[in-house]
């Protein structure tokens, strides 16, 4: 618990990162969404589906105290493994290692609000190890997407910690992906593998596939 | 072996190879491999997108008024000007006519993009290669406000003390250690140039843009609702205009529409007082490098943007002009037309897919996306672990647009030379101006820094466009139009059964195409054609090389280990990987490796 009342951030952003087109890339922003489905939050938390974006990010962190991040991030453990990080691990960490492009985005972003001395307080990057990311068009694995309940309540923990009760119900929001695009329109949506072609490059694949 | 090309390039790849995998500081994956001679000189360059694009296939079947929100995803830079050509696309295949409202309101939307990407992409991602951030500790802070009040006396934060605090941040941020978007630097390499003072200055700016770029979204954020993904709406915009209604939230108002304009003015503001001044400041310490120009002086394309009435987007009614010029000839702008099947085509020759038959070209509208991964004979190293590529085989994941089969360079530089040679008013004033301050030829233009000396003066220049567009908008209002969309045909049930159509924008970085077909209400074929695949493009069957790897011939390194001047040019494209290739990395090494083979 913390020590006292006065510590607690006021303005908390629940920030969920990735690409939704390419399978559990899509994690984070999945994560946002349950968030909003399952959980009715106070109106100084923030949920926002923020893609693969880079800067256009920065506004939403300054004017944040405390972040919770959900991404999907190579930890080099099991697929489906979740992880969480805090504070001055979190840039650390995602910069040693990327997986897509948004990393380095969000990395920069966060750097970015060191150098003007506007990062905030607290990060808490919620992070879960991936099962597969070269499916075009495809969804979450069950592996990763049966893990979105665990990391929702490592979130929901995170903002006891920070004196905000997340009480079951929902949370209204305009920041979320388009309804199109919304999991289960997306995933109902999927034109099938004899039309769109759905798998990488064979470098991403064992030689005996 | 040298070799020449059809578009007039001699290519010699007897050199040493040096490899730099992947390039950074831009959206996406790419790899460049170039051989220099004995001094040092750049004889053969080779770019190559590392990454699979999957896009195309994602679409297919789904709803098209739908398609903005999934090509809003492709990339993380040009959300919004992916969306609308979307929306372009959809109601070019249906017909569908949007209102006057709805075109001004784009085009402020398109331009706040387009002149956010000039600032960010100068500042934030291309200013490292002529900046030097850790010698800008070295400072004078008296000097630096000295200098900056010479070469831009309209800016206000210019004292001593205001550049003393901004070392002093940079100093702690630098000896933290974290050096973060400062780490991959050759911030000893003599190709840097500026002294201190200017280095400081021109840090202090990037500050100052970062700021500057958080305001000038929020024209995305009032139109489109939210940000960082804006709604987009076929038919029009999906912001409903209340002129007299009150708050912050709901309709368009003037409230609002007061805010819009205030942004508007920042981004004038900075456009004139810092961001021109600071090209033109810098630019004066690299005037012996004139390298870079590749294409630009050969083959330029533009499709034009930013209509000035709805609908109509014939080419002496875009603020942004159109048209092509080939072989060189400023003399004579060739008009383009996306529709017709001879002109733009993509080959996949030297790119990892397949049409089934050499030297075959498709139109986007026939256009396949058929992957098929093979190293020639002459590469080294393994499929998953290439060493070295074979120029003379499959060596992309970019295919290769041709215009009437030449390669073009797309972007600001091209829409500028094209404005200049059909003697565009702004245009040719601020060119004009520009190479008369800087005491500089028109060929000048035709180089690296002529390509990030046009992106500040288009940025400027667009600022004054988003005005126009925003009193258009403010008159029309006040004359009684509050529509923002025609809905006609939003029903499916009013669709023909099959139709195809086409969306053309300029997007910061260049010409951006989608061509859609339409079946049963869904979509059956989608293609997008975007500018780092013009820019990026590798071989054709025919030998022409893209305008990366023309850019890039000629030029000396200083150190061929370092290669700044690669960068240099290369991120003078401000190129965008992400919507031409898939997103992807092999592996998770963050440092760019540079092999000198």
């Amino acid at each position: 618990m913390p020590a006292s009342h006065h510590d607690l951030p006021r303005r908390i952003l629940i920030l969920g990162i990735g690409n939704v087109l390419w399978a559990d890339e899509g994690f984070g922003v999945r994560c946002v969404e349950a968030m909003a489905d399952r959980f009715a939050l106070p109106e100084n938390v923030r949920l926002l589906d923020g893609g693969t974006q880079g800067l256009y990010l920065l506004p939403f962190l300054e004017e944040a105290e405390a972040v919770i991040i959900f991404d999907a991030i190579d930890f080099g453990l099991e697929p489906g493994t979740l992880h969480v990080l805090r504070d001055g691990d979190v840039p650390a960490f995602m910069g040693a290692k990327k997986m897509s492009l948004h990393q380095t985005g969000f990395q920069e972003v966060l750097s970015t609000a060191q150098l003007l001395g506007r990062c905030p307080d607290k990060l808490t990057l919620i992070g879960c190890q991936p099962a597969e990311i070269e499916d075009f068009g495809g969804s979450l694995r069950p592996i990763v997407s049966d893990r979105i309940p665990e990391a929702l309540s490592a979130a929901v923990a995170e903002l006891a910690r920070w004196g905000v009760e997340a009480r079951p119900g929902r949370t209204e929001s305009i920041d979320l992906v388009d309804a199109s695009l919304a999991r289960a329109a997306y995933e109902d949506g999927r034109p099938d593998a004899a039309l769109a072609c759905r798998s990488g490059d064979e470098r991403f694949f064992p030689e005996d596939s | 072996m040298a070799i020449s090309t059809p578009n007039g390039f001699n290519l010699d790849a007897s050199g040493k190879r040096i490899v730099v995998d992947p390039v950074t500081r831009i959206e996406g994956h790419m790899r460049c491999e170039v051989n220099v001679d004995d001094n040092g000189v750049i004889t053969n360059a080779v770019s190559t997108g590392t990454m699979w694009r999957g896009l195309e296939v994602i679409v297919k079947g789904r709803d098209p008024r739908d398609a903005w929100a999934f090509v809003e995803r492709i990339c993380g830079v040009c959300t919004g000007t992916h969306a609308l050509t979307s929306v372009r696309a959809v109601e070019d295949a249906l017909g569908i006519q949007i209102p006057d409202n709805a075109n001004s309101i784009r085009n402020m939307m398109q331009l706040a993009l387009q002149i956010h990407d000039h600032v960010v992409h100068f500042y934030h991602l291309h200013a490292l290669d002529w900046v030097n951030p850790v010698n800008a500790l070295k400072a004078d802070p008296k000097a630096t406000s000295e200098l900056q009040q010479m070469v831009s006396p309209s800016h206000p934060l210019s004292s001593p003390g205001y550049f003393r605090d901004v070392q002093n941040r940079l100093k702690k941020f630098v000896e933290s250690g974290q050096l973060g978007l400062f780490k991959n630097g050759y911030w000893d390499n003599p190709a840097y140039k500026l002294p201190p003072e200017a280095d400081l200055m021109a840090t202090t700016h990037y500050l100052e843009a970062l700021d500057l770029q958080k305001e000038l979204v929020k024209i995305q954020t009032i139109f489109g609702g939210k940000n960082p993904h804006p709604n987009w709406l076929v038919g029009g915009v999906p912001c409903p205009i209340n002129i007299d209604g009150v708050g912050s939230v709901g309709a368009i108002n003037m409230e609002r529409l007061n805010y819009v304009s205030s942004i508007i003015d920042l981004g004038a503001e900075f456009c004139k007082n810092v961001y021109i001044p600071d090209v033109i400041a810098i630019g004066g310490f690299y005037k012996s490098w004139l390298y870079g120009g590749g294409l630009s002086s050969k083959a330029v394309m533009s499709y034009g943007d930013i209509p000035e009435h709805a609908n109509d987007f014939s080419a002496e009614q875009l603020h942004l002009p159109r048209g092509a010029i080939i072989n060189g000839n400023l003399n004579e702008v060739l008009d383009v037309d996306p529709r017709d099947p001879s002109q733009i085509q993509e080959f996949v020759d030297h790119s990892w897919y397949t049409y089934g038959e050499p030297g075959k070209g498709l139109h986007p509208w026939d256009g396949e996306t058929s992957p098929k991964f093979e190293l020639g004979p002459n590469a080294k190293g393994t499929k998953t672990n290439i060493e070295e590529l074979d120029e003379a085989a499959k060596y992309s994941w970019i295919k290769a647009p041709r215009w009437k089969g030449h390669a073009m360079e797309v972007g600001p530089l091209s829409r500028y030379i094209i404005g200049y040679a059909k003697g565009h008013e702004d245009i040719k004033g601020q060119v004009d101006g520009l190479l008369r301050t800087m005491d500089l030829p028109v060929d000048a233009l035709f180089s690296t820094l002529g390509r990030t000396a046009a992106r500040a003066l288009e940025a400027e220049y667009l600022t004054r466009v988003q005005r126009h567009f925003f009193d258009k908008l403010i008159a029309n209002i006040k004359n009684g139009d509050e529509s923002t969309a025609n809905v006609e045909k939003w029903d499916p049930s009013t669709w023909p059964k099959e139709c195809k159509g086409v969306g053309m924008t300029e997007a910061p970085r260049g010409a951006l195409g989608h061509w859609i077909r339409i079946k049963d209400g869904r979509i059956e074929n989608y293609q997008c054609v975007v500018p780092t695949t013009w820019n990026g493009s590798p071989r054709d069957a025919q030998g022409n090389i893209g305008a990366f790897e023309a850019s890039l011939l000629n030029t000396p390194m200083e150190r061929p280990e370092e290669p700044v001047e690669i960068l240099r040019t290369l991120h003078s494209f401000d190129p965008c990987l992400a919507c031409s290739t898939h997103v992807m990395s092999a592996d998770g090494e963050d440092l760019t490796t540079v092999t000198v083979r």
